[in-house]
């Protein structure tokens, strides 16, 4: 199986590029099935590697896999060549991309029925698959560069889809714009590398530097790790992200792009875990991201912005998890992460779908009559991510608190008050979105249309949903606390080797941190039950502060965007006209002028030329006569 | 015996000296015209002069091309003559500086 790697990518590749060839002829629904079809393929593929990975991992110490695909790059000591790795890190990460894009590309021949670029659509969704890929199974750190920006700018085409909105437009090109801003980051963590290693290839890197270089190239990392999966200072671009489609926030911008970061942090664990301070530091960001924009969360009143800002907090979760050292929780809740919040993201596209295009949970209310399977379904993926047991959520948040306890118990109590804030915010957004009155049925205060029978989704959006339902409630079979030969950690734990960190706890303390998580699940559901059971807004519950997302954006604005615009508007009144045209119209007025006097010269007499020829003739034999005298 | 070099440049020199200054001096477009062939011959005694002297038969090759392109010149330049002087019925070269910026 393991030549056949590269089929992996290649399937959603050649999907994309066929559609955007054949465009013009493969139209809805034929495009879709295509763009599926090839990801399914990549799917199985993945499956089969990760067979044969399996049966090598028991029988032998091989627990890597490279394919050589071509020489890339060969200057001097850099061997940067198309090689794709798989380990069980990157073959988890693949499992779940491939398996999600397939579901979610199944939902959007639903979602998106009825669109005028139904074709671009899959064609930007192919190309985002296998570049995603790339940057997953790239042995270095180029190549993962390669994919990183591709990912970049397909996430670009897919938040601008609408271009013609201007809101639309300006989202994509801030999402693109930090997203550049953190490659600077990338690039330099790569120059900092390859100086002192001399090898971008990550199964030969060591992490011998000294520990000031260590800790500038973790945070190099940290900072393009921030951009990708926007965590602070570079977060604002996620929520703006939520112009694009649905499917594509559920995709990019919930279950794969966005964890692009952590993945890198972790496939760097060799280097990341050579740095305390940079380890303490990641800490410190994952956990100030996952508060923040909880917090931010609470006050949201757009189903979509309020879930893109839960998708920040808990990929702060998993930044923290990186912190501590115990990578494997980070990947488990990842992993977990990416079914429940695509299943929240497919479900509110769901009540969107049905609302013909409504966002604002304020006009929602009362859906779990109209839309069974919709409710059945974010039912189970809101009882993940607040972390009720036994479903996936818990298991997973708890492995991070559990590693975020063995690192410091401070950082833990504010975990587990981001926690709180989690299960109150998501089940504000639950009980808003699905129990108490209808509120769409009459037209809104600012002309919003009534929608008289919200129709359910179609089958390929409701399987899409089950499954991932399925796997929310289930998820947390992949790593049990207190079974150790099989699951997420036996599996991964070669990969990280020494670096990992896992606690050691008793079983009661192991008890006592599962109960506190859970005790804190069920208490920010009850609360939120109480301030929001039958009510659509509370003001003094949603402050402008927190639903102006701490006027960071302001923040920003202040000082970049205004000194910027002030530096240009300078340039444009001032440096343009006096300076630039200054120097334009002074050489032409020169070159004018002197033109003007010159041409005298040139009086049509043909006896004055005679003149100047004679005299230049004199000049020439007088001149030559001294020289040569 | 034969005739020093020296007599021929200065033979030369003369005659190109008359040439220019009859350029430079005459305004019928003929004469000026006439006095551009005398500079041209004097150029080419000079070259005849130098061949005979250094005993190389450059300078008298050099001296048929001369004579050719002189014919030539003489053929365009004579015509370029008649047609102005059919237009304005005048051959005085400063009257002729349209051309002038």
């Amino acid at each position: 199986m393991n030549h056949l790697i590269f089929l992996i990518i290649a399937f959603p590749l050649l999907s994309g590029v066929s559609l955007i060839a054949s465009s013009r002829r493969v139209r809805e629904p034929l495009a879709g099935w295509i763009a599926t079809g090839a990801v399914g393929l990549s799917f199985l593929t993945t499956l089969g590697v990760f067979i044969t990975l399996l049966g090598s991992h028991s029988g032998g110490p091989s627990h890597a896999v490279t394919q050589h695909l071509f020489d890339w790059i060969n200057v001097g000591s850099l061997h940067a060549n198309v090689d794709l790795a798989v380990d069980p890190l990157s073959i988890t990460m693949c499992l779940f991309v491939t398996g999600i894009s397939t579901l979610i590309h199944l939902y959007s021949i639903g979602y998106m029925h009825g669109e005028e670029d139904f074709t671009k659509f899959f064609i930007y969704l192919n190309l985002f698959v296998a570049s995603m890929l790339i940057l997953v199974l790239g042995g270095n750190m180029l190549l993962t560069f390669t994919g990183w920006e591709g990912v970049g700018v397909c996430s670009y085409w897919l938040v601008s889809y609408y271009f013609q909105k201007d809101s639309a437009a300006s989202a994509g090109k801030k999402a693109f714009i930090y997203n550049r801003v953190a490659d600077v980051g990338f690039l330099l963590a790569m120059f900092i590398i390859f100086f002192n290693e001399h090898t971008l290839t990550y199964s030969k890197m060591t992490a011998h530097m000294s520990s000031l270089t260590l800790t500038m190239a973790v945070l190099a990392l940290l900072f393009a790790a921030a951009g990708k999966s926007a965590q602070i200072p570079l977060f604002n671009w996620l929520p703006d992200a939520m112009e694009g489609p649905t499917p594509v926030s559920a995709l990019i911008h919930a279950a794969t792009m966005v964890t692009a970061g952590v993945y890198l942090l972790c496939r760097m664990h060799v280097v990341v875990s050579a740095s305390p301070t940079g380890q303490w530091v990641i800490c410190g960001i994952g956990l100030a991201t996952a508060f923040v924009a909880a917090t931010i969360a609470t006050s949201q009143s757009d189903i979509k912005k309020g879930l893109a800002f839960s998708t920040v907090s808990q990929i702060g979760y998993m930044v923290l998890a990186v912190g501590t050292g115990d990578y494997v929780a980070a990947m488990f809740l990842m992993v977990a992460h990416a079914f429940f919040k695509a299943l929240l993201f497919l479900g509110s596209g769901s009540v969107i779908h049905a609302l013909d295009g409504e966002q604002e949970m304020g006009r929602m209310g009362g859906l779990r009559k109209y839309l069974p399977w919709t409710y059945g379904t974010f039912l189970f993926g809101w009882l993940a991510i607040v972390g009720v047991p036994p479903f996936a959520g818990f298991w997973a948040k708890g492995s991070v608190l559990d590693a975020v306890f063995g690192k410091s118990p401070w950082l833990w109590a504010g975990g587990l008050l981001t926690a709180l804030l989690t299960a109150y915010y998501m089940s504000r957004l639950f009980y808003l979105t699905f129990t108490g009155s209808a509120r769409f049925t009459e037209e809104g205060p600012n002309g919003e249309a009534a929608v008289a029978h919200p129709h359910e989704s179609p089958w390929t959006m409701r399987l899409p949903l089950v499954i991932l339902a399925f796997c929310s409630i289930f998820g947390g079979l992949l790593d049990l606390p207190w079974v150790h030969g099989y699951g997420l950690e036996a599996f991964l734990s070669p990969v990280f080797g020494s670096s990992l960190v896992i606690p050691a706890d008793s079983v009661t303390k192991q008890f006592l941190l599962a109960g506190a998580d859970a005790l804190v699940a069920v208490l920010g559901l009850s609360i939120a039950w109480v301030l929001w059971r039958g009510r659509s807004e509370r003001p003094e519950l949603t402050p402008a502060f927190l639903a102006k997302v701490w006027y960071w954006d302001n923040f920003y604005d202040t000082i970049i965007g205004r000194p910027a615009t002030a530096l240009a508007t300078f340039t444009a009144e001032v440096v343009d006209p006096l300076v630039l045209d200054g120097a334009v119209d002074g050489t032409a007025a020169a070159v004018g002028g002197l033109a003007t006097r010159l041409r005298k010269v040139h009086n049509g007499q043909v006896r004055s030329y005679g003149v100047g020829i004679i005299f230049g003739l004199l000049v020439i034999l007088v001149s030559f006569l001294v020289v040569v005298g | 015996m034969s005739i020093p070099l020296s007599w021929f440049i200065i033979l030369a020199t003369l005659l190109f000296g008359i040439g220019a200054f009859g350029v430079l001096v005459r305004r019928n477009v003929l004469v000026m015209f006439m006095c551009v062939e005398l500079m041209l011959n004097a150029a080419n005694l000079a070259l005849v002069a130098f061949a005979r002297s250094l005993n190389d038969v450059g300078g008298e090759t050099t001296v048929f091309f001369v004579l050719v392109v002189a014919a030539a010149e003489v053929v365009v330049g004579l015509g370029i003559v008649v047609a102005i002087f059919r237009r304005r019925h005048s051959a005085v070269a400063d009257e002729l500086s349209e051309m002038g910026g």
